[in-house]
């Protein structure tokens, strides 16, 4: 039975790594699934401003974004360079922004409905008159909990252009 | 094919690469980023029928921004950076006498009778231009939002030997034990209470309005 005896064998048997791809690909799938791509491309200039005295917004999906700024370069000849509403997808004028809280207060689980935060992502170059406006739509939809978004920083870089 | 025991192997000792180089994409994209901002609550709204509360003219700090980014506080042309200092000493003057039942006996403040009578009552009255810069605009709510997180900090230090911030994000953190919470929780409210956030926002006046 020669066949079966074993070689000689030279030092340690090398690691099997013919798992490894399999551990590998686990891993990538794994951020694959977590990845999160942007759900809507911003049409408008979103610098936001500074601020120092922050607070996390947890949880994403308790969070109605709407974007303020300038259009960006491609839509600037449709849309001119007065800054803009964003809603998801497309450009809005003020009036629709309580429809649009509504609507998506609606789509949200009822739990869920009465602490929403409205997250304003307002580029720093916008003019509060648009801002105000909102604000007032936002008040007549009893929508109360607003959040200016802004990044970490200091809050005085503001104010140079 | 000259060779014997059928097609050869494939080799994939490649593989564990080809799927680090993906993975590597995918760890380098991903941002689990959470937004940060300042919160803030819009009053209710309510028909314009309805009388205001009355409030004594020297419980109100005016902050008026012009198109310019230039502020008015308290009917003076103010350096944006010296605004923080002018909020905390208005809100933690204490301007009520001693003895009184609105005296309040947490305030380091100048106990000046001409300005607030004490925290609960101080009310800063925001007022912007339609043309003023949003990034204006929220430098001074940061500031603003500051005096007050600076006066709660100084109580929070003083009672808990805690920032208040450091407290409330605790709280405010979904991670946090609920055992913990539940004692941040008063601890938080009763600060918020010693300097409660009474930021009122006027409605922005059309350009060119005298105000």
């Amino acid at each position: 039975m020669s066949k079966f005896n074993k070689k000689k064998e030279a030092g340690l048997p090398p690691v099997n790594t013919a798992s490894l791809p399999d551990i590998i690909f686990i891993l990538l799938f794994f951020f694959m699934t977590v990845t999160v791509m942007k759900d809507s491309t911003i049409k408008v200039e979103n610098i936001l401003p500074n601020a120092s005295e922050t607070k996390k917004l947890e949880k994403k999906d308790r969070v109605i974004y709407i974007y303020v700024g300038k259009p960006t370069q491609e839509y600037q000849k449709v849309y001119g360079t007065e800054p803009k509403i964003q809603l998801n997808d497309k450009f809005a004028s003020v009036s629709e922004v309580g429809d649009y809280i509504l609507q998506e207060r609606a789509e949200k689980p009822q739990e869920l409905q009465n602490v929403l935060t409205t997250a304003l992502k307002v580029d720093k170059n916008a003019n509060m008159g648009v801002i105000t406006d909102i604000k007032q739509e936002l008040r007549k939809v009893n929508a109360l909990k607003i959040n200016y978004t802004t990044y970490e920083g200091d809050a005085f870089n503001n104010l140079a252009n | 094919m000259p060779r014997r025991g059928g097609s050869p192997e494939v080799n994939a000792g490649s593989m564990a690469d080809i799927a680090f180089l993906l993975l590597i994409f995918f760890l380098v994209t991903t941002t689990i980023e959470t937004d940060a901002g300042l919160d803030r609550m819009l009053p209710p709204f309510e028909p314009p029928t309805e009388t205001p509360p009355i409030i004594k003219e020297k419980n109100i700090f005016t902050v008026n921004i012009n198109k310019n980014g230039q502020l008015l506080v308290e009917d003076e042309l103010t350096d944006i950076k010296d605004l923080r200092k002018k909020a905390i000493a208005f809100l933690d003057n204490c301007g009520a006498p001693s003895g009184s039942p609105e005296y309040c006996s947490y305030c380091q403040g100048g106990h000046d009778a001409s300005s607030s009578d004490n925290p609960e009552k101080a009310v800063i009255s925001l007022k912007n231009d339609r043309e003023t810069k949003y990034g204006t605009y929220i430098t001074v709510q940061n500031e603003l939002v500051g005096a007050y997180n600076d006066l709660r900090n100084r109580e929070a230090q003083r009672l808990y030997k805690r920032d208040f911030t450091d407290m409330e994000a605790a709280y405010l953190n979904p991670e946090t034990p609920s055992s913990v919470r539940d004692e941040l929780k008063e601890k938080v409210k009763k600060i918020q209470d010693l300097f409660p956030q009474k930021l009122s926002e006027a409605e922005a006046s059309a350009p060119g309005t005298i105000n």
